[in-house]
This record gives C-alpha cells, sequence and structure tokens, in this order.
C-alpha cells in the first residue's frame, strides 16, 4: 500500500475477478459494494402486512410481490398464516372453526400468528432476509396492533396493503380460481365448498375494522380499492416502499397472454458466436414466417409486439407484418471483450474468465460486458411494462429471455442463466391461479442448439477438454 | 404443428438499413426509411392542476414539465395566471378575485379559454405529448368543460389535485413564490402576504375538491399535505403511471445535490475518452481537497453516490465516508471508439466523427451509446435523486451533463455541451420554481476536456476542421 502526503496509508483499489467491482482491498464486504439496482437503503428490515377480507387477493398479491422483489435482488419471503393453521389442525372441517366465539380455534389462531412471527424473526436475523409478507387477514385493529408491537420491539419497519372490494362478481371469481383448488377443500364439491366459504368471509366482517385513515395516518400503508381501480396511499417511508406502491398501481388481474421467444436462428448462431449483431439464416427467416402463421392463428386481440434494438428481433418482427415497438433494454447481454468470439476461443483466449462464469454464471460480468444481475436491472422497467399491458409478444435474445422467463416463473438466480430457450420455440404464459401457465410452441423449424450447461469441472485449473465439455455443436 | 413445405416465402420481407447516426435498425423499400413509431401514449394527454392558490400547483406543474422533457416526453405548460396577467396589465388587489367581480370573472373565463386553445395547438398541432393545464380549477364546472375540451379533441385527462390545510406550509409557499410574483412587485412583504390570504379567501367558499364518489370515473391524483397521503384513481396508461410515481416520490425537504466528477484520471491528461483507468496525482490531490470541501460544509446524512469505474470510486475512497456503487453512473459508452483520441477517431471514424457533431445528443457510437440511451438508463438516478436529501454524485462528464440538464431544464440540443469542467463542484438548491447553482472550483489543476462544437460538421470536411475544437493534452 503507498504512503500519502501526510503519511497516512492509501488502499490501492482492486478490482473482483468475478463481478468487476473495485473495491479497496479483496475480501471486503462486498455486499456493500454491490452497487445493485436496488440501492441497499435497508437499513431495517420491512415487513409487508397484508388486511382484508378473505377472497380479496391477498395471497395473489403477497406471491406476485414477493416474486418481484426477489427477482430485482431484494431477498424477500412469505409469510401465509392460512398454512401454519393447516399444519395445526390437520383436517378442515368446517368454517365454524372461524366463528367469533370459537374460543379453541381462536388459540390456535393466535399461536400460528405468532409463530409466523417468529419465523419472520428467524427470516431477518439468520437467513438476511429483507423483506417479511405477512399473508393474512389482519382484519382488526387488535391484530394489526400486535404486529406492529412487534415490529417496533425489534426495529422492523411495516408497511400494510390492504385490498377492500365488495364487488361480488370478483369475489366470486376468486373463490373458483383459487379456494377450489385449496387443501381445505379438496374433498367437497364446488356447491358445498362456495357455500361453506362464504359463510367462513361473514365469521370475518362482523369484527373487520379498515385501516382508519383519520386514527392511523402515522402508519404506512397502501389501499387497494376494487381491483386497483383506486389506492389510498400513506406515508411512503423509503425506496423500498416507494417501488412496492409502484408495482402494486401496475399489476391488474385482467386475462391475457405473453408469448416470449427469441429471434430466429441468426448467421452468428450458425457459426457459434456470441453476441453481435447479425442478420438472420435462411432457417431464422423460415421461423419468422412460421411466427407470422402462428400469431395469426392464436387470433390476439389487440397483440402488442416488442423488439430489442438488434437487427435478428427487428428481422424476425417485420415477417410479422405488423407495428412493433423496439426496446433497447430487450438488447442481448453485451459479452464485452467475448463479442462475436466462439466459446472455444473464449477458451483459448481467456480460460480463467470463462471458468469464473461457469462458477457463478448469474453474478459473472463479463470484461468490458454486463452480467446476468446487471440484465436484470434493466430489464425492470419492461418487466413493469409488461405488467400494465396485456397481450404482449416479446422477441428477444436467449440471456433475456431467461431473465424473463425467471420472472414469471419465479426462478431463482441460480437456475435462471441454466434455463431452456431454444431458438425456434415460442413460449405462451398465461397468469392462472397463483401462478402462471406455460405452453412451449416449437415451430417446427430445424436450429442450432445454443445451450450450454455448466460442466463438471469449473476450477480455473481445469484443461481445455473440461472447460469445453458442455459446448454446443456448431460449423 | 406446421409444415416446412406449406411456407412461401413471404414475397419482399422488408429490407433493414441502419441509421447511420442512431444506429437504429429501421425497414426501407427501394431505399426509403419507412418512419417507425415509438410512442408511450396512444393520445395526447392533458395534465389539468386542481387546488387553492399557494397549494404548490405551478411547482409541481413546473417539475413535472421538466421531468417529462427530460425522459423525452415532449410537454409544455400553461400557466392561466400568465395569461390573466397579460389580459390586465396591472394587478391592483384580491379585488379581481372576488366570486361577484363579473368582470373579473368575465375576464379569467376567457383566459382559461384561450390557455385551452393554445393547448389544442400545441397537443394537435405541434406534436406536443403532455400539455400541464396549471390553474386553480377548483369547481366542478369548470373541471366538467375542462373535459368535454379533450373529449372533443381526443385528450386524455389526468387531474392533479393538491390539498393542504397546513398554515405554516401556506406561509412558506406564500414567501418563496408569491411575493416575487409579478402581481406583487410594488408591494412590501406584509401587503402583499394580507392580500394573498384575501385572494385564497375568494376561491375557498365555492372549492369542490375532487370526490371519490362524484368524480369516480375521472382519471387523478390527489395530494394531500405534500405527500403525506395520496389518493390515485383510474390511471389509464403507461404516461400517467410513471407521472403518479413520480409525483409519489418528490418532496419539498430543503437539501443540497453536489455533482462533480471523478478527479483527473490517467486517460483524462492523453485526451482519451472512456477506459477505466486510475487518478492521476492532480486527481489524488482533488479528492483530497474534496473532502476538505465536503468536511467545511458540514453536511447533514450526506450520501454519496458513485458509479462502478476506478476513478470516481477512488475518489469516494478519498471521502472516508461509506458510499453506494451505481453502474447506471458509469460513463457513456464510446463502443469502438472506447479509450481513443480524438485525433484518432478523426482518423479511423471521420464519418461517425462528423455525424456526432451533426447531432450529439441523438448519435450513438457504434457498439456504444448516444445521450440519448444515458438519460434512459439515468432516470432511476433521478428518481432516488429527489427521494433522497443531501446527496453527492461523482460521476463523469456525459453523466454530470445529463444530470445537470434535468436540474436545469436544458434542452436537449444543450445538454451534450453543458461545460462541467474537472475538479468543480456544483452545488445545486431547489429554490422558488427552480434550482440555485454554486460553482466551486476546488483550485486543483486539470486538462479541459471539453469539446465545443465544430464550426464545419460536414462529413466531408477536413481534418482541420474536425480537430477545431479538440482541447490540448499530451
Amino acid at each position: 500500500m503507498a504512503l500519502t502526503a501526510d503519511g497516512s496509508e492509501q488502499k490501492e483499489l482492486t478490482q473482483t475477478p468475478l463481478l468487476k467491482i473495485w473495491v479497496p482491498w479483496m475480501g471486503c464486504n462486498l455486499n456493500r459494494r454491490r452497487g445493485s439496482s436496488v440501492p441497499q437503503f435497508c437499513n431495517s428490515p420491512t415487513m409487508i402486512v397484508m388486511v382484508g377480507l378473505p377472497a380479496r387477493g391477498k395471497t395473489y398479491i403477497s406471491k406476485k410481490l414477493t416474486r418481484y422483489l426477489n427477482w430485482i435482488g431484494v431477498p424477500t419471503k412469505m409469510f401465509n398464516v392460512g398454512q401454519y393453521r393447516r399444519e395445526a389442525v390437520k383436517i378442515y372441517k368446517n368454517f365454524e372453526f372461524f366463528k367469533q366465539d370459537n374460543e379453541e380455534a381462536m388459540n390456535i389462531r393466535k399461536a400460528c400468528a405468532a409463530a409466523a412471527l417468529k419465523d419472520v424473526t428467524a427470516y431477518f436475523t439468520k437467513e438476511q432476509g429483507q423483506v417479511a409478507v405477512f399473508d393474512a387477514t389482519n382484519t382488526t385493529c387488535e391484530r394489526r396492533a400486535i404486529i406492529l408491537n412487534f415490529a417496533k420491539e425489534k426495529g422492523y419497519k411495516v408497511f400494510f396493503v390492504e385490498s377492500i372490494c365488495e364487488d361480488p362478481e370478483i369475489i366470486a371469481e376468486n373463490i373458483k380460481q383459487v379456494k377450489f383448488g385449496s387443501p381445505d377443500y379438496v374433498d367437497r364439491d364446488i356447491e358445498e365448498a362456495m357455500e361453506d366459504f362464504v359463510q367462513r368471509i361473514e365469521c370475518y366482517r362482523a369484527s373487520y375494522t379498515s385501516i382508519d385513515d383519520d386514527k392511523d395516518r402515522k402508519l404506512s400503508y397502501i389501499k387497494i380499492f376494487d381491483v386497483g381501480s383506486r389506492y389510498l396511499v400513506n406515508q411512503v417511508q423509503d425506496h423500498i416502499q416507494s417501488r412496492i406502491v409502484y408495482y402494486l398501481m401496475n399489476i391488474h388481474v385482467t386475462p391475457r397472454s405473453i408469448y416470449l421467444t427469441r429471434h430466429g436462428e441468426s448467421e452468428l448462431n450458425l457459426l457459434g458466436r456470441i453476441g453481435g449483431d447479425s442478420g438472420l439464416s435462411p432457417r431464422g427467416q423460415k421461423y419468422a414466417n412460421a411466427l407470422a402463421t402462428f400469431i395469426k392463428s392464436q387470433n390476439i386481440k389487440d397483440l402488442k409486439v416488442w423488439t430489442s434494438h438488434m437487427k435478428r428481433t427487428i428481422q424476425t418482427a417485420e415477417a410479422l407484418g405488423v407495428q412493433y415497438e423496439q426496446w433497447k433494454a430487450l438488447n442481448e447481454i453485451d459479452a464485452g471483450v467475448c463479442e462475436e468470439l466462439t466459446y472455444e476461443e473464449i477458451q483459448r483466449d481467456f480460460p480463467s474468465e470463462f471458468a469464473l462464469r461457469d462458477q457463478d454464471k448469474y453474478r459473472y460480468r463479463y470484461p468490458k460486458g454486463e452480467s446476468y444481475e446487471d440484465m436484470v436491472h434493466r430489464l425492470e422497467p419492461v418487466i413493469m411494462e409488461l405488467e400494465r399491458q396485456e397481450n404482449v409478444l416479446v422477441i428477444c435474445h436467449q440471456a433475456i429471455m431467461r431473465c424473463l422467463l425467471a420472472y414469471f416463473l419465479d426462478k431463482p438466480g441460480d437456475e435462471l442463466p441454466y434455463l431452456r430457450c431454444p431458438l425456434h420455440t415460442t413460449l405462451k404464459l398465461t397468469p392462472v391461479a397463483y401462478g402462471c401457465k406455460v405452453e412451449p410452441f416449437f415451430l417446427n423449424i430445424e436450429a442450432v442448439n445454443t445451450h450450454r450447461e455448466r460442466p463438471v469441472n469449473v476450477s480455473v485449473n481445469r484443461n481445455q477438454d473440461e472447460a469445453l465439455q458442455t459446448v454446443p455443436d456448431h460449423i | 404443428m406446421l409444415d416446412n413445405e406449406d411456407f412461401v416465402l413471404d414475397t419482399s420481407p422488408r429490407e433493414l438499413t441502419q441509421n447511420p447516426l442512431r444506429k437504429i435498425w429501421l425497414p426501407c423499400k427501394n431505399g426509403h426509411i419507412l418512419q417507425r413509431r415509438v410512442c408511450m401514449t396512444n393520445c395526447p394527454t392533458l395534465i389539468v392542476t386542481v387546488g387553492l392558490p399557494a397549494r404548490g400547483k405551478t411547482y409541481i406543474s413546473k417539475k413535472l414539465t421538466r421531468y417529462l422533457n427530460w425522459i423525452g416526453v415532449p410537454t409544455k405548460e400553461f400557466n392561466v395566471g400568465e395569461y390573466r396577467r397579460e389580459c390586465v396589465k396591472i394587478y391592483k388587489s384580491f379585488e379581481f378575485f372576488r366570486p361577484d367581480n363579473e368582470e373579473g370573472l368575465k375576464i379569467r373565463r376567457q383566459c382559461a379559454m384561450s390557455a385551452l386553445n393554445d393547448v389544442r395547438q400545441y397537443l394537435s398541432v405541434e406534436g406536443g405529448q403532455v400539455a400541464v393545464f396549471d390553474a386553480t380549477n377548483t369547481t366542478r364546472e369548470r373541471r366538467g368543460t375542462i373535459v368535454k375540451f379533450a373529449d372533443q379533441n381526443g385528450f386524455k385527462v389526468f387531474f392533479v389535485e393538491s390539498q393542504c390545510e397546513d398554515p405554516d406550509v401556506v406561509a412558506q409557499n406564500i414567501v418563496q413564490v408569491k411575493l416575487g410574483n409579478p402581481d406583487y412587485i410594488h408591494c412590501n412583504t406584509e401587503e402583499a402576504i394580507e392580500d394573498f390570504m384575501k385572494r385564497i379567501k375568494c376561491y375557498e367558499s365555492s372549492y369542490q375538491p375532487m370526490d371519490e364518489t362524484l368524480d369516480r370515473d375521472l382519471s387523478y391524483i390527489k395530494i394531500m399535505d405534500v405527500g403525506r397521503r395520496y389518493l390515485v384513481n383510474r390511471v389509464l396508461d403507461h404516461v400517467q403511471s410513471r407521472i403518479v410515481y413520480y409525483l409519489m416520490n418528490i418532496h419539498i425537504t430543503p437539501r443540497s445535490i453536489y455533482l462533480c466528477r471523478h478527479g483527473e484520471s490517467d486517460l483524462n491528461i492523453k485526451g482519451r475518452i472512456g477506459g477505466d483507468s486510475g487518478l492521476s496525482a492532480r486527481g489524488k490531490e482533488f479528492a483530497r481537497n474534496l473532502r476538505k470541501f465536503l468536511q467545511e460544509q458540514n453536511i447533514k446524512d450526506l450520501k454519496v453516490w458513485t458509479s462502478q469505474m476506478k476513478r470516481t470510486i477512488q475518489t469516494a475512497e478519498s471521502l472516508e465516508v461509506p458510499y453506494e456503487q451505481w453502474k447506471s453512473l458509469n460513463e457513456i459508452d464510446a463502443g469502438v471508439c472506447e479509450e481513443m483520441m480524438y485525433e484518432e477517431i478523426q482518423e479511423n471514424f471521420p464519418l461517425e466523427f462528423a455525424m456526432r457533431d451533426q447531432d450529439k445528443y441523438r448519435y450513438r457510437y457504434p457498439k456504444g451509446e448516444s445521450y440519448e440511451d444515458l438519460v434512459q438508463r439515468l432516470e432511476p438516478v433521478i428518481m432516488e435523486l429527489e427521494r433522497q436529501e443531501n446527496v453527492l454524485v461523482v460521476c463523469h462528464q456525459a453523466v454530470m451533463r445529463c444530470l445537470l440538464a434535468y436540474f436545469l431544464d436544458k434542452s436537449a440540443k444543450e445538454l451534450p455541451y453543458l461545460k462541467c469542467p474537472l475538479h468543480t463542484v456544483l452545488k445545486l438548491t431547489p429554490l422558488a420554481y427552480g434550482c440555485k447553482v454554486e460553482s466551486v472550483c476546488l483550485n486543483v489543476e486539470a486538462v479541459n476536456t471539453h469539446r465545443d462544437r465544430p464550426e464545419n460538421v460536414n462529413v466531408q470536411r477536413s481534418t482541420e476542421d474536425a480537430l477545431q475544437t479538440v482541447p490540448a493534452h499530451f
């Protein structure tokens, strides 16, 4: 270390080999230096507390929010008190369990909530969680006060999300979509289940106190009315709450489908070269035409088509004969110094980079390029707009499609870079219940395989054969 | 399943050609480039402010207009008060605003109509996308007129209501922006405040706030108590969603934003652009002086942000405080021109060099970025800067130009030529409707890296003409 004029030691900067981040010395706390898209402003962990009668979409919102926060890099976990109850009371008999005057049941329910809160603490303190979503009805002031006290004691921030809806059609639809499949009703027929559930809701209604805009004005919360037609937002405290509000205000439940596909096979694909900005190969052009036919056959209402700024996605879109929008954010991962190289060349010229990439493909950043983690950050506005939209076809690239797919299918960082997104296959994603239905459509045009699995040996000392073990064939 | 044999290859898939300036692939037939429309909204949007006087409507209008223009949505504000001042040259007193002043009412209605006409001109003829109609609009009747006008012209309407009953906030507002207002130029402070309070009273009796029930089919956001609470109803599209997000992130707590570049770097000295070099000896001295400067400024809870490039991080390291690295703050990617001198760019890519001078904002380096791209990637930084209080941003020349253009409302044309010399800190403090800028040079010599637009931007110009404005270097 060099000494400066005033005698103090000046730390040299060194660039971490995997993330390509400059840090004062090796081994310092890399978490603080990651510079991720979500600035590390979460000094204290946050509890998101759902509020609302049954069948108001609390679990739907909880799961979706958890998925989104994890995808953007905020470690988040959901705690569904109903599940704790199912653990405690193995068999659900009927709505009488939820009656106000059922003391035994009340005790069990209180104990379940307490157990869930205990797990929240464990998540924050032992598992480095940053956000916990506490999914329960939380319909009484008393219950909310318990949670507030708990959070205050531990130094957690609290943000309430209340869902208010009195539209009988929406509620009925909700019950159909998610309650019939619930373990509670697995042995009932539909009419029985519906009737029981309606009674269940009534059990809560008498004691339901909505968050009070006057008495609770010091609390931080968002009230969602009628599935998003109106929102009341109070005392947003920090960045993460602001992002949560923005997200909640952009999601909707209108049925629609999202189609994801890569561009048609490109000239560089054929040569086994990564990146670049080449045009479609003849087979790629055939795929574009096949895609046009397929899309027409799907008879999609008001389809929006998005491409990247790269020639191959635009050429593919051109074959559809419809208007499309170009997003720079959908450009393929920038492979920096490795642009347009084959894997063999990367191994030859940058063997240790090649090995590092296999060690942690999600966080690995190409020299003068990007990482998957960087891409997730730049794709966030795309995801936000996808949430706002209805029917959309996204024509993109392998790494991009993996990131988008991981968002919809809730895949973690270590699986994301290995998701299979072959050429000439369109994925149709349709939201269903709490998740997403995926239908793959292979449009019967042959193409090279561009999927490289993680090889067995990822050590920087591995030999060439081991490094190239999983490289797919090419010209 | 589809069979290959069934396909007849499309008779003439449109050829793609890459626009040489923006490096965007566009379809062309017979050599003609076909325009593609990219827009955030399908139809223009009319934002209508609502609220009693001194509730921050003009502050919000101007800020929102500045933000939307910066992110590339052509926006213009129409302040009805200004139309009134045009019409009634001299403001006498609050009596003009009395609800029983027939003549006053007539003039005010005319002014509103005149402003709406200009809105129509802007949105339908001049290609504007958003118009901000800044007036009190406190009656349902007036708002109904505007909605009808918008319907007739195919504009979407989004109301922004500001409600505040905190007398301190209102008083502060009056002091900050009303006393300097042309209406009160000849009054002393006490007179002005007294008159203005009476003016507010004139509106109070007829004020009909947006109502959850009566106005449930309208799109609006109601801002209560300067952002403590928001009511958002029927957000229709992307632009409205972005506006809501922005309005929910801004605040008026006094604070300062410090912008500076990294200390002089080794590549700076050589006249080379981009790259990821470390600080020169003078750059390190700047970093030390920066530390002293910040200590003298005695800033409460200062956050420090850098890019992920070595030179900004080295600069921040000298400050000996925690800092946050943002990849979004990285310098513009000069693609194939990275680490070149301007002389080398001229030698190897004379065409590119000329096009950059023709439209520096939209010009994208081959395999690199444009200023326009930079603005897009800096938007989350701006959003977070709005949320924060005291922040020091240690960044780069092009990045600093983009951020400065946002705060000082500079157009796309001016942005790439804003002067952001090395070793100079800009302290930005929000004031009234704008931003006060204090420039502090920390007294350490550095190379000049500012290259002005040369006279000759023609692709056929001589080397000498091209290099006319290149600053001196080793």
